[in-house]
């Protein structure tokens, strides 16, 4: 566990010393992300360890959320001021990205040989 | 409180171990909750716990930064934990080589709708251009989306509350849609609700199939990676274009 945890740190730092270094404006950690990727592309897979591990983390994703999103209380006097657009922003577009990308991806699946048809 | 307890406070109240501890009751308690009511998306644990933490810090008269200084040990691990996303998309991978293409355009098309969507409507109902910018990235994971929103100036704790709620909307909504839309694919449903609602669209994805899971776990990281690489370059000329 320790190991791959060396392992996710080693990966994040390189993502973050690139990000800053080539002023990139992409977090460090998503450049981290790319990069793992890419090493189990070439090694093809995480080993037991690594997978181990990154399982254990991110079946509990939603407790590193709560020191964030804590920060609410930061927002009251925003929030209260701005409700208006900021709800109806969010469920507008919440919905339509939805609609949007189902819509698209059902019709360009039929057209391909590898999509699922579907009747 | 009486004079020995009070002093106890006092102290408690300036080490990181309360603010930790706190954090994590929280999400024992919320979890606790959210598995005795057969996982109802509007008992989301991490909206549970945040409001009960915003309770007990705004009872006890406990300042955001305090909390914070020990809460941020959790806080810290989503660096780590965003780059373990690497390991369920590897995962998903020989599976989707296949439709990749059609994959990739309904993925741009799919998180250009969710980012600009939210940022145009907030702008024109008159929200705040820090609002607005923390809005952008709304419908990526969260460690990605605050990291962008502060990339763009916006405020990556507003952002945080701003991909709750979305990711809660769609987990709550996108029934109807595909309802409406008379979408039955599982694939084609999983992957859009994890475009535009990211983890808490993803854990309902699972809950109605593997396959619908797995869609969604993989559209949710590559909008992650593509809003990152996308939003900085595209938000800044769309505000020059206005002004």
């Amino acid at each position: 566990m320790i190991g791959a945890l060396t392992l996710l740190l080693v990966f994040q730092l390189v993502g973050e010393a690139l990000a800053r270094g080539l002023d990139l404006p992409i977090p460090g950690p998503v450049i981290g992300m790319g990069l793992l990727f890419a090493a189990l592309v070439l090694r093809k897979g995480p080993s037991a360890e690594l997978r181990g591990t990154a399982t254990g983390i991110l079946q509990h994703l939603s407790l590193l959320f709560i020191p964030a999103g804590t920060g609410v209380m930061l927002h009251f006097q925003r929030l209260a001021d701005e409700w208006l657009p900021l709800t109806v922003a969010l469920i507008a577009s919440t919905l339509l990205s939805i609609a949007v990308s189902a819509l698209l991806l059902h019709a360009l699946s039929r057209r391909t040989p590898h999509g699922e048809e579907r009747p | 409180m009486n004079p020995a307890l009070g002093e106890i406070w006092v102290y408690l109240s300036t080490t990181p171990l309360l603010g930790l501890t706190l954090t994590l009751l929280a999400y024992q308690g919320a979890l606790w909750l959210y598995r005795r009511a057969n996982h109802h998306p509007l008992l989301n644990p991490v909206m549970v716990a945040v409001t009960v933490l915003v309770l007990v810090l705004t009872l006890t008269g406990t300042p955001y930064q305090t909390y914070f200084d020990g809460a941020q040990f959790v806080h810290f691990l989503l660096g780590p934990a965003t780059v373990a996303l690497a390991i369920p998309l590897y995962a998903q991978w020989e599976r989707l080589k296949g439709m990749l293409l059609p994959l990739l355009l309904t993925l741009v098309a799919g998180s250009l709708t969710a980012a600009l969507s939210a940022v145009g409507i907030a702008a024109l109902l008159g929200a705040s251009r820090e609002s607005v910018m923390s809005m952008a990235p709304k419908s990526v994971t969260m460690p990605i989306a605050m990291g962008v929103a502060e990339r763009l100036g916006g405020l990556p704790s507003l952002t945080a509350v701003l991909v709750m709620s979305t990711g809660i909307l769609g987990a709550v909504g996108a029934r109807y849609v595909y309802r409406l839309l008379r979408i039955e694919d599982h694939a084609v449903r999983g992957f859009a609700i994890g475009i535009a609602s990211h983890g808490i669209g993803t854990a309902r994805a699972f809950q109605v199939s593997e396959q619908a899971g797995a869609f969604a776990a993989l559209a949710m990281g590559l909008n992650g990676l593509l809003t990152a690489a996308m939003l900085p370059w595209i938000l800044p000329w769309l505000e020059s274009l206005l002004h």
